[in-house]
């Protein structure tokens, strides 16, 4: 097989209501990602087509978009296990189309920065009183979820955000289980105001989706169940000791 | 959406889902078959409550309504309730070591034996009612 075909979503808002199919043949070598058959594209067959990439090694984040329907990482999808093809590419799922496969991600941002995605302290240090030291245990209590890259391929699986859009996502809440798992933090409760609401935590509906298409087994959909846990916990404490301080 | 970028792109797209979203993933369909079951666990329940009911208006009552029960299209669908029901149990039970995260010591309690807790406690629990409805002493 010397070529395979390319068929992608393109959306030109200053052209056409609705997007459209484009069909690219492309060479097919065994070394090439879906992102290297996109850049052929962009630089041999046709310049107006717009996407996004920047590290080509499954760092940034940037490149996620729905190949034959499943969200991907398209620089780390070779083009040899869609072959023969034709492989579909599409934009990720439950994002507003910009332009051809660029989806406005403004959402998710916004969402982000309302589960205080940093270490929120009670009382800062001074400087004379050294560094915030953990343990190795310490640290595994949160690395796992500090390894999402933002690339939003969570978001894309969960038909949950595209049917409810206020859903605050998965990576938002794997996100502040970070934080929160942190020994240095403090912001647990002002996260919990935050995300044991409806359209936070409550919202999911357990699809799983989003930890199966992660690449980085972050396993969002594990940290929403436990932050249901917390929060009915807490809820509970709650009720039965309502002095007791969050 | 940020009003300042729709200023400047006032047409970005948004697809339209179709009501049968659903199908088109496996995981997706099984999702769905799990929420739909639920609908049976809640017919049990609600089964439950009415033999309590007719308990509770007499043994003429009573042995009526477990006579209509055991009507063969009634069997045909508790039949069909106990499947639907024992897929729920399954999936959901699936799920419980995802959302437990329980530590010993310092080291994490694996998936498998949180997963094999919750079939135990099930069937201590199904043992227990067995006993009682068979009319253990």
């Amino acid at each position: 097989m010397d070529s395979i075909t390319l068929e992608v979503s393109r959306y030109r808002p200053e052209e056409e209501n609705e997007p459209s199919w484009q069909d690219y043949e492309v060479p097919f070598r065994k070394d090439w990602m879906v992102l290297d058959a996109l850049n052929h594209v962009k630089d041999h067959l046709d310049g107006t087509l717009s996407y996004r990439w920047a590290c080509r090694m499954g760092v940034c984040g940037s490149c996620g978009m729905m190949v034959n329907g499943e969200p991907v990482l398209t620089c780390a999808t070779y083009l040899e296990t869609c072959a023969p093809g034709p492989i579909r590419v599409e934009p990720l799922r439950g994002f507003p189309v910009i332009r051809d496969l660029v989806g406005d991600l403004t959402d998710f941002l916004e969402k982000l920065e309302r589960v205080k995605p940093w270490i929120v302290r009670d009382k800062e240090r001074s400087l004379d009183e050294g560094e915030y030291r953990q343990t190795p245990e310490e640290l595994a209590e949160y690395k796992q979820y500090s390894m999402c890259i933002n690339c939003m391929l969570c978001y894309a699986a969960c038909p949950i955000y595209e049917l409810e859009p206020e859903f605050v996502g998965p990576a938002a809440i794997a996100l502040a289980q970070r934080y929160n798992l942190d020994s240095r933090d403090d912001g647990r409760a002002a996260r919990m105001d935050v995300l044991a609401r409806q359209d936070g935590i409550w919202a999911c509906t357990f699809v799983g989706e989003c930890s199966a298409v992660c690449p980085k087994n972050v396993d969002p959909a594990g940290a929403i169940q436990r932050y249901k846990l917390e929060a009915a916990t807490d809820w509970v404490k709650a009720m039965v000791l309502p002095w007791r301080k969050r | 959406m940020n009003p300042d970028y729709r200023l400047y792109h006032p047409k970005w797209h948004r697809r339209r889902i179709p009501i049968f979203w659903w199908l088109g993933k496996r995981s997706y369909i099984r999702f769905i078959a799990r929420e739909l079951t639920s609908v049976f666990v809640a017919y049990c329940a609600v089964l439950l409550l009415l033999q309590t009911w007719m308990l509770g208006r007499g043994e003429a009552a009573y042995a009526r309504f477990s006579e209509w029960l055991a009507s063969p299209p009634l069997v045909g669908f508790h039949l069909l309730t106990l499947l639907a029901v024992v897929f729920h149990t399954v999936t959901w039970l699936g799920l419980a070591p995802t959302a437990l995260v329980i530590s010993v010591r310092g080291r994490r309690v694996p998936s498998r034996a949180v997963l094999l807790a919750h079939y135990a406690a099930w069937a201590v629990a199904s043992g227990v009612v067995a006993w009682a409805l068979l009319g253990g002493s």
